[in-house]
């Protein structure tokens, strides 16, 4: 039987593994590519924990045991840092970084400070002055790291008791007292995050097709997933001037997976969705048409509103883009204490006195519909480009009247842009702790003024006439349940009754756009249930024919009770870049982003011995085989003298 | 904790095995094939062995530890009693074999005595054991960590690939006592060997106070070897023949027939 009889298994006993672990993955473009790489099993370093900006010597230069495993608290999680550790990447192994249990105060985006600047409608031959963010920075405190490369693996892992663990290991075994350097065993962490594609997206895209490949299942996925848009009535390709209200349905951070996406685009798709609920029993008065558009990948360079634009260019989708009158965006529409919103206009399109003019009818509509709702609504008194939407996508291919509604003047309010801090805790969602997830639930807050104002401009827009208009009121509650649905947990009592619930969790929605696959994004299909279920009828029909029917027909399942059917006019449309369909993978015009496969991704702690030992059991084994070697050949070539007391003469053997 | 302590304790546990295989055995073909059903003998006793012990453990209550213990410590004995049956049956079906290998071949005397018999399934056993016992802890040494996160000592690949190497050359010792024991009818001897078996089983309860069980365990295995040593036909007088060089011709002219 094996020593150490009670251990039943020895791998326990020497890896402690981590639990909860957000990666950061790799990302290419035409021409670049972001994000981090480990190696292929994985890369070992010894464990230390950050205490300052000046104690990055230690790992940098003068720490006895590179390459370290540096453990980053979450208030020197910086650009600064980051990119001396970059610099220094032989002796840095990795990065682990612990978040903080609240929103940092001073705020945090690791995203660009000029968000989609390539992509966006402002170029050299459009708008000149305003491209690159001349004018106004729109994100400020962006720090870009997003979109740096590095050549180590960083994970996120939330500060609890395995962290602890971390901690206290680091504690034990490597701190140096003193000045001593620590003694060995010291502890240390192994992260594994290795992607299989490099370079840029036409590399790995050529490297996808099986014939060239080793690797047979490919090496990236483009990113992509579904539009989600509506009619307020059947369209036929007569139809003209449409009214289309637009949101952005997708967030991202520095981490993969990780994408609360409150202001940055939960609060303006919960503020169309509650637009079409006020606007249901309103619409068959309209003389024009409302399209609800969600789009999707917007943070990657507009993928969504790229993709049906281009399809309306070559007439491959229902509704053309002479036939769209005017668009209204909801942007990022949290309100701040001052209840103040912003109208954006696009100034270049605007010089023409016709866009003018519809331009201004839609903000004076729209400061018509927020009278008596005790909320202010103007246009930035600068004039400045539009901020990063997908409104100038449109405006890349027709000079459409449009308006972008956002809670900031100038530069952005939000102060974790497409972070993992822009939560329901921003948004001062703090609900009192006393309640459970149901209470929580009920409780009103006070959102549904945006939802108004968006429903009464529509209406106002789409030829309602303004005596009428105050009848048309959001729902309260309905703001604050999506909100809780969206923000806090999407398995709740409310969403239950909607969808059959087997694919939802008791955390917030992912808004992370994810590959092309064959299922479709949390988000989109949230979002495509809940409008089915806010501006369709139900059907009186079995569940067996409901799917037959015409293709207007929506299907909903619902978990507790019998399974009703839906008649609404809610389509999905691809969202996926035109690069992707004319195969242009370095294309300046459309967004390339593709996201790396991976095969694993785990990290874990154990100790290390210092390299002499190792050497000393490499030459005891060393010495042992070939001191049994020489011996076992002398005593085999002297056997029979030593062998020979008490037997018969050689030639006999019993 | 990467390929150095990997190769260093395999090194240290197979060494000597190695060295006897590669000079002793493997130029003989019928040692071979005995050398590998030996090793089949005891994984068929350690399978049964096992299979009681996991079938106890299933019936057991698994949540109090002391029951858990003491079913270990059945087990390890269960264990020990099968592989010393599974050698003697060994012993009962090499005797058969080599009365039929005796009328197939064509010479008059046995391919293969019953010394070198012994002495090849003992290693053939021993090879077995030490492979169970520290392949996986291998495995595990190969990996970037070492023991001791948990507070566990960091010498656990260093002592079991010593312990693997002390069980390896005891069961060739075993093996070559208990079959003489056998052939003269010497029960006592071959209690003594069962005995002797199950005590340095029983060191490694020991653990992890290393030196607790390897001390004795080396102990015990010097004097198995003396045993074993004399058993063969070794003698004092002989190793002094050997260190003073004479050589074969002198000894043969010095040996008088009986």
């Amino acid at each position: 039987p094996a020593p150490g009889l009670l251990t039943i298994h020895e791998e326990t006993h020497i890896y402690i593994n981590l639990n909860e672990t957000f990666p950061c993955v790799r990302l290419l473009n035409a021409t670049h590519q972001i994000g981090c790489q480990s190696s292929l099993s994985g890369d070992v370093g010894v464990l230390h924990l950050l205490e300052s900006e000046e104690n990055l010597d230690w790992v940098l230069r003068t720490g006895p045991n590179p390459p370290y495993m540096v453990i980053l608290e979450s208030t020197l999680f910086t650009r600064p840092i980051l990119m001396k550790l970059k610099n220094g990447s032989s002796r840095v192994a990795g990065v682990l970084a612990v978040q903080p249990t609240s929103n940092p105060p001073e705020g945090f985006s690791p995203h660009t400070s000029c968000p989609n600047e390539n992509t966006g409608v402002y170029s050299e031959t459009y708008g000149p002055s305003y491209a690159h963010c001349n004018v106004t920075m729109w994100n400020p405190l962006g720090t870009g790291i997003s979109y740096e490369e590095f050549d180590f693996p960083i994970f996120s892992v939330k500060d609890d008791n395995d962290t602890e663990v971390i901690r206290r290991c680091y504690m034990e075994h490597n701190r140096a007292v003193n000045g001593s350097t620590p003694q060995y065993p010291l502890c240390a962490m192994q992260l594994m995050s290795h992607m299989a594609a490099v370079t840029d997206t036409a590399t790995c895209m050529r490297r996808n097709a099986p014939t060239f490949s080793l690797a047979p299942d490919g090496v990236c996925d483009p990113l992509g997933d579904a539009n989600i848009w509506a009619s307020t009535k059947p369209l036929n390709s007569s139809t003209k001037g449409h009214k289309d209200g637009v949101s952005v349905l997708d967030s991202r951070s520095f981490f993969f997976d990780v994408a609360p996406g409150a202001d940055s685009a939960a609060t303006g798709l919960v503020a169309l969705l509650a637009a079409a609920s006020a606007l249901h029993n309103a619409t068959a008065e309209l003389n024009r048409t409302i399209l609800y558009t969600f789009f999707n990948g917007e943070t990657f360079d507009y993928i969504g509103s790229s993709r049906m634009v281009y399809d309306m260019a070559k007439n491959d989708f229902t509704v053309d883009l002479d036939n769209i009158h005017s668009i209204l965006e909801v942007g990022q529409v949290a309100l701040g204490p001052d209840s103040r919103l912003w109208l954006h206009s696009d100034p270049v399109s605007k010089r023409n006195s016709s866009v003018n003019v519809e331009v201004q009818t839609l903000v004076s509509n729209l400061q018509a519909a927020a009278a008596g709702l005790n909320l202010s609504l103007g246009e930035p008194n600068v004039t400045q480009p539009l901020p990063p939407s997908s409104f100038q996508r449109f405006l890349l291919e027709r000079p459409i009247p449009g308006v972008v509604i956002e809670n900031h003047q100038t530069s952005f309010t939000n102060k974790y842009y497409q972070s993992m801090f822009d939560n329901a805790e921003y948004l001062k969602l703090n609900y009192p702790p006393n309640l459970t997830p149901e209470e929580q639930l009920e409780l009103v807050t006070d959102s549904a003024k945006v939802a108004t104002t968006v429903a009464r401009g529509l209406y106002l827009q789409a030829g309602g006439e303004l005596a009428q208009m105050s009848r048309i009121q959001a729902d309260s509650e309905l703001v604050s349940k999506m909100l809780y649905t969206f923000l806090v947990r999407v398995n709740n009592s409310w969403f239950d009754q909607l969808v059959k619930s087997d694919w939802t969790g008791n955390r917030p929605t992912n808004f992370y756009i994810g590959v092309t696959g064959q299922y479709f994004s949390e988000p989109a299909l949230m979002v495509q249930c809940i409008l089915a279920n806010l501006t369709g009828s139900i059907a009186n029909i079995t569940e067996g024919n409901c799917q037959d029917k015409k293709m207007d027909k929506d299907e909903n399942m619902n978990k507790d009770r019998d399974s009703f059917c839906v008649r609404s006019l809610v389509r999905q449309s691809k969202a996926l870049s035109p690069a992707f369909e004319l195969s242009e993978y370095t294309s300046k015009n459309y967004s390339t982003w593709a996201e790396s496969r991976w095969s694993a991704i785990k990290g874990r702690i154990f100790l290390v011995a210092s390299h002499d030992l190792e050497m000393l059991t490499l030459g005891v084994g060393v010495g042992v085989l070939l001191m049994s070697l020489l011996l076992t050949y002398i005593v085999s070539s002297k056997a029979d003298i030593l062998f020979s007391s008490g037997r018969e003469p050689t030639n006999a053997t019993y | 904790m990467t390929a150095a302590v990997f190769f260093g304790c395999t090194f240290i546990a197979f060494g000597p095995a190695i060295a006897l295989f590669l000079f002793t055995i493997a130029r003989e073909p019928l040692r071979v094939i005995f050398l590998i059903a030996g090793a089949f003998f005891w994984l068929v006793s350690l399978l049964l062995s096992s299979l009681v012990w996991f079938i106890s453990v299933q019936i057991s209550n698994k949540e109090s530890a002391a029951q858990q213990k003491g079913l270990l410590i059945f087990g390890v004995v269960l264990s020990v009693l099968l592989q010393e049956t599974f050698r003697f049956g060994y012993y009962k079906l090499l005797k058969k074999a080599n009365e039929g290998l005796l009328t197939l071949s064509q010479e008059e005397t046995m391919p293969i005595s019953i010394r070198q018999l012994a002495y090849v399934s003992g290693l053939g056993f021993g090879f077995m054991s030490g492979a169970f016992s520290v392949v996986n802890i291998l495995a595990d040494s190969a990996g970037p960590g070492t023991v001791g996160i948990h507070g566990d000592s960091q010498h656990y690949f260093l002592s079991s690939a010593f312990m693997t190497m002390a069980i390896i050359l005891l069961h060739m010792f075993w093996g070559v006592v208990f079959f003489d024991a056998c052939e003269k009818r010497c029960w006592w001897a071959v209690g003594l060997v069962v005995v002797i078996h199950l005590v340095v089983s029983c060191l490694t309860f020991q653990n992890p106070d290393y030196t607790a069980t390897l001390v004795p365990a080396y102990v015990i295995l010097f004097g198995m070897g003396v045993w074993a040593f004399y058993t063969a036909g070794g003698s004092l007088r002989n190793i002094k023949l050997c260190l003073t060089c004479k050589d074969k011709d002198f000894l043969l002219s010095n040996h008088r027939p009986r």
